[in-house]
Order: C-alpha cells, then sequence, then structure tokens
C-alpha cells in the first residue's frame, strides 16, 4: 500500500453523503478524548438516565396514590424501587457530577485537559457499558425465558436476600456486573481529578486559590478512591457466592449477612458525600457571582470540605442501627453522624454569610441554588434527628427516611446540578437557557418536590415501611402518599419543559459571550464554548479570583490574601 | 367507626355451609382489600377513637420504650425546629435585604460603588458558628446516650416473658417457651399487659425487621445473628405493625398484629394454644386431604403432621386473619386462599395444589374447626 502518493492523480472526493456527515460526527464523539465533549456525554447520558429513574419514580407513586392499587405488580414494584434508586445513585448523581468536573476541572485550574485524557474516555465508556449491562437485565437476565426480570433486590442489595437461594435467575448478577463496571470508570475518573488538580494548575494557583469546586472535586475523588474499591470487594465476593458457591454471605455456612451491610454502608456513606459535595461546589460558585460578593470564609470552607470528607467515613454504621450493634457501637456512630453536622453546618452559614450584604440577582441558577440551601437544611435537621439512634428505631426504613434522602440528593443534589446547567450551558454552548422557562422549571420542580417529599415524613412518622408495594387502609397513609403522588405530574412538567428550554436554546438561545455572568474564575476568561485547548496562553492566577483581580486592578483580591 | 358492627363477623366466622357436591362458580372476593382491611382494623375494640397519631403512628406509644423515644424525640424536634427557624429566617432576610441592595444600587442616580463591599470572613464569627454547633451536637450526643441506656439494653427487664420471633419469607413465626411446652403460633401475638416482653429475633431466612411502633422501636431479625428487643404494653388492644426491612416481593403484606390481654385471658389463651389440635370426626374428609396431599410437608398440625416450613396450624380458626395479617378468616377467605394463595398474594411460597372442589371444601371446613 502506497501513502501519500498518486492521491493528486485522482478526481476530487465527493463531499460526505448525508449519512457519511452522520457517522462522521458520531465517531467525532465517540473517539473523543477532548475532556469537554466526556464531560457533555457524561451529563448528556445521565439526564437521559434521570428521565429513566423518573419514571420508574412515577410507576411506583401511581401504584401508591391510593391503598390496595393494583397499578403494578408486586415483583415489578420491587424491580422500580430496585433500578430507581440503583440508577438514581450510580447512573444519573455520579456521571452528571463527575461529568461536571471534567468540565470545569480543567478549565477552572487554568489546563488544556485532563491529566490522562484517554484513561479519561476510558472511564466514561466503561460507565455506559456498566448502565446498559444493568438495563439489559430487562432482556436478559432470565436467559431467553423471557423479559422483565430486572434486579429487584433493593439498591442496597442486603445479603442474603442476593443469594442464590433467594435470587434465582440472572439478575442480581446483572446488578453487581454493571455497577462493578461503572464503578470502575468512577476509579478512573477519580485519579484523573486527582492528578489534574495537584499536577495541572496554571502558574500562581497555589491549592488555597483554587476554586471550591476544585477542592470539593479533589475530596470527592479521594473519597472514591476509597469507597468505590470497598464495593468492587463486596460486589465481588458476592459474584463469587453467587456464581462459585463462596459463603461470604451465607448464614448458613458460617457466612455473615451482616458482614455485607457493613461493606456496603462503608461504601454507601461516604457515597452520600460523593454526591452532594460537589453540588455543594456548584453552590460555592454559583452564589458569589450572583450575590456580588466573594464567598465568605473560604479557609475555613476549604477545612470544612476536607473535615466532611474524613468523617464521612466514619458514620457509616448509622444505616445499620437496627442491626442489634449493641449500646457502644450505636453511641459511637451516632456520635460521629451528630459532628459531621458541624462542618456541614459552617458551609450552610458561610454560603448564608456570602449572601448576607450582597446585591442578589436571582436569575434560574441563583434559584436553584437558594433552593438547594433551604432543602438542605431540612435534609440536614431530619438527619440530624435519624442519627438520634432511638429515634431512628423508629423512623429507619420508614417512609420518614425516604422523606429525608429526598431531601438531601433532590432537594440538594438534583437542585445544584439544574444549577449549575443553567450557569455553565452558555459555556459550554455558547448560548444562554431561556430564563422565563427556567423560572418555570425552578418553581414547578420546588413545588412538585415539596409536594412529594414533605408528606413522606410524616407518613413515615405515621409508621408506614418503605419498599412496600401497597399499603393497608385507615392508617392514616392515604392522604399523605396522594399527596406525595400528586407531586409527581408537577415534578415531571418541570423537567419536560427544561428539555424544551434545552432544545430551543441550543438553536435560538440568546448568545452567551465568553463571560454572561460577570464571573470571576478562570473558565469565563476563555471563549465560549473554549476551544478544544481550552486557552490560546495558559493564564497566570493571581489570587482565589483570577477574573477579579482583572476587572478590579484599583483592589485586586491578592491584597486581602 | 361504622365498621364496629362487622367486629362480631372476624372473632365468630359465621357456621360453615355444607359442602356442595357439584363444582361451585369460580370465587370471587366479597369485598374489596381495602374494606378486609378496615374490618381488621377497628376490630380492636378497646382502641381509643384513632387520633391524629394513627394507629402505628410513632407520636401514640402504649408502652415503656416507645414512650420514652417520643419524649426523646420531642427535644430533638424542638431543638430541629429551632435551628430551621434561624436559619431559614436569616434567609429569608439575607435575600430581601440582597433584592433591595440591588434595586437601590442599580438606580440611575445611584451613588454606590459597581460591585458592594467584598468581605472575606470573620475570625470571630467563624468560630461562632462552630463552637455553637458543636455544643448542640454535644448536648444531643449526650440526651441519646442517657436514652440509649434505658432502652439499648442487653440483659432482660425483671419479671420479664421471653417470647421468640422467627421472620419467615412473608410470616410471622412466635414461640413462648415454657416449662409445660412451647406454644408456637403464627402472625398474631399474645401478650400480657403490663409484663415486659424480651422478644428473641431470629430468622429462618433472609432479613426482616419488627416494627410495631406503639410498641418499641425497630429490630432486625438475621439469620445466623440473633437480637433482642423489649416492650411492655401498657393497655389491653390490638398493636399493628410491619415487617420493615425489605424481605422479598410480598414484604408488604408481612403484617404483625400484637394482642395485649389482660394476665388472667392471656394464660387462658396460652393453655388453649398448648392443647392437641380438636379431631372432629364430622370433618374426617377434610383431615385426610390435608395428611394425604402436600399441606403436610410445610404445616404442623399437632397430632397429625409436624411440618416446618410454613405456619403451625394446630389452632389456625383461634386466629383473626390469614396471609399473615392481611386477609380476615373466614371460611370464603381460607378457601380462596388454599385454593390458589398466589391469588390472594402474588409471589407467596405457599403452592396451589389444585385441589378439586369437594377436597378443597372439605379441607376448608376442617381448618375452619381447629379452634
Amino acid at each position: 500500500m502506497t501513502i501519500g502518493s498518486g492521491h493528486s492523480s485522482l478526481a476530487p472526493l465527493p463531499g460526505p453523503s448525508p449519512r457519511g456527515r452522520f457517522w462522521e460526527l458520531v465517531m467525532q464523539w465517540a473517539i473523543s478524548v477532548d475532556h469537554k465533549k466526556l464531560a457533555m456525554m457524561y451529563i448528556g447520558a445521565g439526564l437521559i438516565f434521570f428521565l429513566v429513574g423518573g419514571i420508574e419514580a412515577a410507576f411506583m407513586r401511581l401504584q401508591l396514590a391510593q391503598a390496595g392499587n393494583n397499578v403494578v405488580d408486586p415483583a415489578t414494584f420491587n424491580q422500580l424501587f430496585t433500578m430507581h434508586g440503583t440508577t438514581m445513585v450510580f447512573l444519573v448523581g455520579m456521571p452528571i457530577l463527575l461529568g461536571f468536573g471534567n468540565y470545569l476541572i480543567p478549565l477552572m485550574v487554568g489546563a488544556r485537559d485532563m491529566a490522562f485524557p484517554r484513561l479519561n474516555a476510558f472511564g466514561f465508556w466503561l460507565f455506559i457499558f456498566g448502565g446498559l449491562l444493568l438495563y439489559f437485565s430487562y432482556v436478559g437476565a432470565d436467559g431467553l425465558y423471557g423479559a422483565g426480570t430486572a434486579p429487584d433486590v433493593g439498591w442496597f442489595a442486603y445479603a442474603p436476600l442476593t443469594s442464590r437461594t433467594f435470587s434465582r435467575g440472572n439478575s442480581t448478577d446483572y446488578w453487581i456486573l454493571g455497577i462493578l463496571v461503572s464503578g470502575f470508570g468512577s476509579m478512573t475518573t477519580a485519579i484523573n481529578f486527582i492528578a489534574t488538580i495537584l499536577c495541572m494548575r496554571c502558574p500562581g494557583m497555589k491549592l488555597m486559590r483554587m476554586p471550591m469546586i476544585a477542592w470539593m472535586m479533589l475530596v470527592v475523588a479521594f473519597l472514591v478512591l476509597v469507597a468505590i474499591p470497598i464495593l468492587t470487594a463486596a460486589q465481588s465476593m458476592l459474584l463469587l457466592d453467587r456464581t462459585l458457591g463462596a459463603h461470604f454471605f451465607d448464614p448458613e455456612t458460617q457466612g455473615s449477612a451482616i458482614l455485607w451491610q457493613h461493606l456496603f454502608w462503608f461504601f454507601g456513606h461516604p457515597e452520600v458525600y460523593i454526591l452532594i459535595l460537589p453540588a455543594f461546589g456548584f453552590v460555592s460558585e454559583i452564589m458569589p457571582t450572583f450575590s456580588r460578593k466573594v464567598i465568605f470564609g473560604y479557609p475555613l470552607m476549604v477545612a470544612a470540605t476536607v473535615g466532611i470528607g474524613f468523617i464521612s467515613l466514619g458514620v457509616w454504621a448509622h444505616h445499620m442501627f437496627v442491626v442489634g450493634l449493641g449500646p457502644v457501637l450505636d453511641s459511637f456512630f451516632g456520635a460521629t453522624t451528630f459532628l459531621i453536622s458541624v462542618p456541614t453546618g459552617i458551609k450552610i452559614f458561610n454560603w448564608l454569610g456570602t449572601m448576607w450584604g450582597g446585591r442578589l440577582q436571582f436569575t434560574t441558577p441563583m434559584l436553584f441554588v437558594t433552593g438547594f440551601v433551604a432543602m438542605f437544611v431540612i435534609g440536614g435537621l431530619t438527619g440530624i434527628m435519624l442519627a438520634t439512634v432511638p429515634l431512628d428505631w423508629q423512623l429507619s426504613d420508614s417512609y420518614f427516611v425516604v422523606g429525608h434522602f429526598h431531601y438531601v440528593l433532590f432537594g440538594g443534589t438534583v437542585f445544584g446540578i439544574f444549577g449549575a446547567l443553567f450557569y455553565w450551558f452558555p459555556k459550554a454552548t455558547g448560548r444562554l437557557l431561556d430564563e422565563r422557562l427556567g423560572k418555570w422549571t425552578f418553581w414547578l420542580l420546588f413545588i412538585g418536590f415539596t409536594l412529594t417529599f414533605m408528606p413522606m415524613h410524616v407518613s413515615g412518622a405515621l409508621g408506614m415501611p418503605r419498599r412496600i408495594y401497597t399499603y393497608e387502609v385507615d392508617r392514616g397513609w392515604e392522604i399523605w402518599n396522594l399527596i406525595s403522588s400528586i407531586g409527581v405530574p408537577v415534578q415531571m412538567a418541570g423537567v419536560a419543559i427544561f428539555l424544551w428550554n434545552v432544545v430551543r436554546s441550543l438553536r435560538k438561545g440568546e448568545v452567551a459571550g465568553d463571560d454572561p455572568w460577570d464571573a470571576w474564575t478562570l473558565e469565563w476568561s476563555t471563549s465560549s464554548p473554549p476551544p478544544e485547548w481550552n486557552f490560546d496562553r495558559i493564564p497566570t492566577c493571581t489570587s482565589a479570583r483570577p477574573l477579579w483581580d482583572r476587572k478590579h486592578p484599583e483592589d485586586p483580591d491578592a491584597h486581602y490574601e | 367507626m361504622e365498621a364496629f358492627a362487622s367486629t362480631a363477623q372476624v372473632t365468630a366466622p359465621p357456621p360453615a355451609p355444607p359442602i356442595p357436591s357439584a363444582a361451585p362458580p369460580p370465587y370471587t372476593m366479597k369485598e374489596s382489600v381495602a374494606e378486609m382491611d378496615a374490618r381488621l382494623v377497628i376490630c380492636d375494640p378497646d382502641a381509643p377513637p384513632v387520633s391524629g397519631a394513627g394507629v402505628t403512628g410513632i407520636f401514640a406509644p402504649e408502652s415503656p420504650p416507645s414512650r420514652q423515644i417520643r419524649d426523646l424525640s420531642y427535644l430533638v424536634f424542638g431543638i430541629c425546629i429551632v435551628i430551621f427557624v434561624v436559619v431559614q429566617g436569616f434567609l429569608v432576610v439575607a435575600i430581601f435585604r440582597g433584592i433591595r441592595a440591588r434595586r437601590v444600587a442599580s438606580r440611575p442616580d445611584s451613588e454606590a460603588s459597581a460591585e458592594p463591599v467584598q468581605i472575606y470572613g470573620s475570625i470571630p464569627i467563624e468560630i461562632a458558628w462552630t463552637v455553637i454547633p458543636s455544643i448542640i451536637v454535644f448536648v444531643l450526643t449526650m440526651v441519646t446516650i442517657r436514652t440509649l441506656r434505658d432502652i439499648d439494653i442487653t440483659t432482660p427487664p425483671e419479671n420479664s416473658m421471653e417470647v421468640v420471633a422467627i421472620g419467615h419469607q412473608w410470616w410471622w413465626e412466635f414461640r413462648y417457651p415454657g416449662p409445660d411446652g412451647e406454644v408456637i403460633t403464627a402472625n398474631e401475638m399474645h401478650v400480657p399487659v403490663g409484663r415486659p416482653i424480651w422478644l428473641r429475633l431470629e430468622s429462618a431466612d433472609v432479613i426482616h425487621s419488627f416494627w410495631v411502633p406503639r410498641l418499641a422501636g425497630k429490630m432486625d431479625l438475621i439469620p445466623g445473628h440473633t437480637n433482642y428487643t423489649w416492650f411492655s404494653a401498657d393497655r389491653k388492644g390490638i398493636f399493628l405493625g410491619q415487617c420493615a426491612e425489605y424481605c422479598g416481593t410480598q414484604h408488604a403484606h408481612m403484617l404483625i398484629r400484637v394482642y395485649a390481654d389482660e394476665p388472667a385471658e392471656f394464660e387462658t389463651w396460652l393453655d388453649h394454644q398448648r392443647k392437641p389440635a380438636v379431631v372432629d370426626a364430622s370433618v374426617d374428609a377434610g383431615r385426610r386431604v390435608f395428611a394425604e396431599y402436600a399441606c403436610l410437608n410445610c404445616h404442623t398440625i399437632d397430632g397429625l403432621s409436624d411440618g416446618m416450613f410454613g405456619p403451625n396450624l394446630t389452632h389456625l380458626a383461634s386466629r383473626d386473619t390469614i396471609g399473615s395479617g392481611f386477609i380476615p378468616l373466614d371460611r370464603d377467605n381460607l378457601r380462596a386462599w388454599i385454593d390458589d394463595p398466589n391469588q390472594l398474594k402474588p409471589g407467596c411460597n405457599m403452592p396451589s395444589l389444585k385441589l378439586d372442589p369437594p377436597e378443597l371444601d372439605a379441607v376448608t371446613d376442617y381448618l375452619m374447626t381447629l379452634h
């Protein structure tokens, strides 16, 4: 084969057919190692899974709208909540947040890409294939015999319900393998985050000048590296139990059912902080911009983040107060759980300090992060109630817990994600999302969210356990469940408007320009969307707010460090 | 309360109709599940009127541990509400101040600077909002430990009676050990009023959780790991609860009914349960069906069979419910249940034995005599 010779003698190649152009576009994305493209694929795939997980939740709420309803059968209902939980944690929360980390870290620390771009792409595709493997269980988990055998063991898959004896077929194996594969993706991404943040900061960007998001992502990356391998190990052990007859979690043969819970929650609790810390980062970037003030107490904020990271590794057994750990362990884990509310509280107070005395501009991102603070306070306080061990004996595994963690993960993480989507959409696409539609999205989500999740605290306190496909009448649960279900269409309307907003704004949204929000971090100094190489010239950094220094040379931040 | 009228139906099922010779029409439920539930809940004639706190509410305690938890919860809720009001109050004030500041600064005649004053932090303030929450947290830890010392106990309370609860997919086995022999029953637990019950929790298969909110907090039943919990009913009555740890397909229908009886009534009940099963010659046909088909592999009837996989049926007819507490026990329901349990409780482990209608009627009549 000759290379480079004779081409000129051929007739010019015809331009690519429309079909050719399509494949060209697909290949452009599929083989990309650009952190921005990967990030957008992470976020896009996460949003698709968000819709899937949301539809699963909608069916559950439809079933529970009335006592004794018959919308889905019990087996299907159990698959729905298992898939909803697994999807929202592993295929929505993680990829969207890691996606934002991917997009923002190089731009914010002034780098041209992540430290390991190809590892980055590898991690993304592992996540995608892990997710597809999990969902393929709907088709393949029973061999050729039929569909509809998705995992039904709950997202925390307590042993021995997951053993061959109680979980026949292959659905649980799909659950294990899907999460295992996407877990490896998360680990590679974490390594990438740490390497990029520690090694690729632009000149002048000391650690204590990094944007808060970079700090949050650094702590998250370490948590991922500590927590996910534990899950991977536990799942491997479970896989051995199921396929090769090992006995790690089989009580019949001196295995331990409680061991699974320890391993799972040693992953599971840091996981909660993996899901919330990046959202803390979004708030810490968006709130100062729209308050027109520097973040209040940056060093304490960093300290609180690192503190949360450490303490979050020592609270896992608060998921296990009803396991019968005994008074000593119960007291210890109750105390550490109370303790983690101190650094978390510091963050909330520092955000209030940031808003205090500012000139607030309630754009859609600001609405979402303010909603975040208000909702997260509620989720945090119900968390304190649950940390009170005796009270947890009543409320654990009840709808109160479902209400609590949705206030944290929906009112917190999802609101943070929506704020971030509205805030950085113009940077990624060059066009602003529509503000009027954005406000509709916020208020519909806010109202729908409150309608759905606030009543769950009541039904839980009235004795309603979670994960039941139907419930008895006359226990005072009906009205609260009905209100919860009414909130669902309201939320769906909010999400639908958001999707329409994205489609519309991509084509005819207002052109954003480089710096639509008059913000202070480095990503706003490059074009929108940024070139593949991010910065024509690697920027230099003089303080925690490099663009403030450029815009206010008379009073730069550097003076106050 | 109108359903009080039907109380009698539950406790005294109507006499069994004669066995029809021809195949009866396919079974149809006379009442919806909701109607049956209503009957079941209200069949506690001693219950005070149901308040907003609900028949399974944690704010309507009827036993020392649940009462202590309720009292502790008032303190914790109180502290949380104060924090909530303070934080959200500051947030609301900050929002309105911030909106006004922006409006003032953007007036054309405003002399404000382009940006508000930048405040980078304040050491005293930051120390304050680190130390004050730490103090609150310390107080909460101390009160938690104090309550735990009272109710998270590892030795039985004084004068207590030990009962064993064993979780099965998806029903409850209760055992009353005693010098005169062990009494085994299912799903409906009888206890004497006022005496502490030291409940030993075990599981035959997967993890379950025993939760009767008005009596005590929940505690898991874990295979290979024995747990204990305790309660002491304050008054006569029926206390409802259900399994609170996801345990598979029919987790939702693993209901608990705790009957708190006066001590004398309880002793009578216990003596009665200790007796062997009634042998009534008029239902010999049904007895034969039970003994000749697979029923006996799973169910114990004292003097007839010793299967352990399903509930003990020796005194089945003395109970109010079947199917782990969600179907009232009467002849029609029992017949429908035996015919095909999966119709009523989809996914449950009891198979349909595909009995002929006469066999079905015979075995139903037999079981209805097991008082």
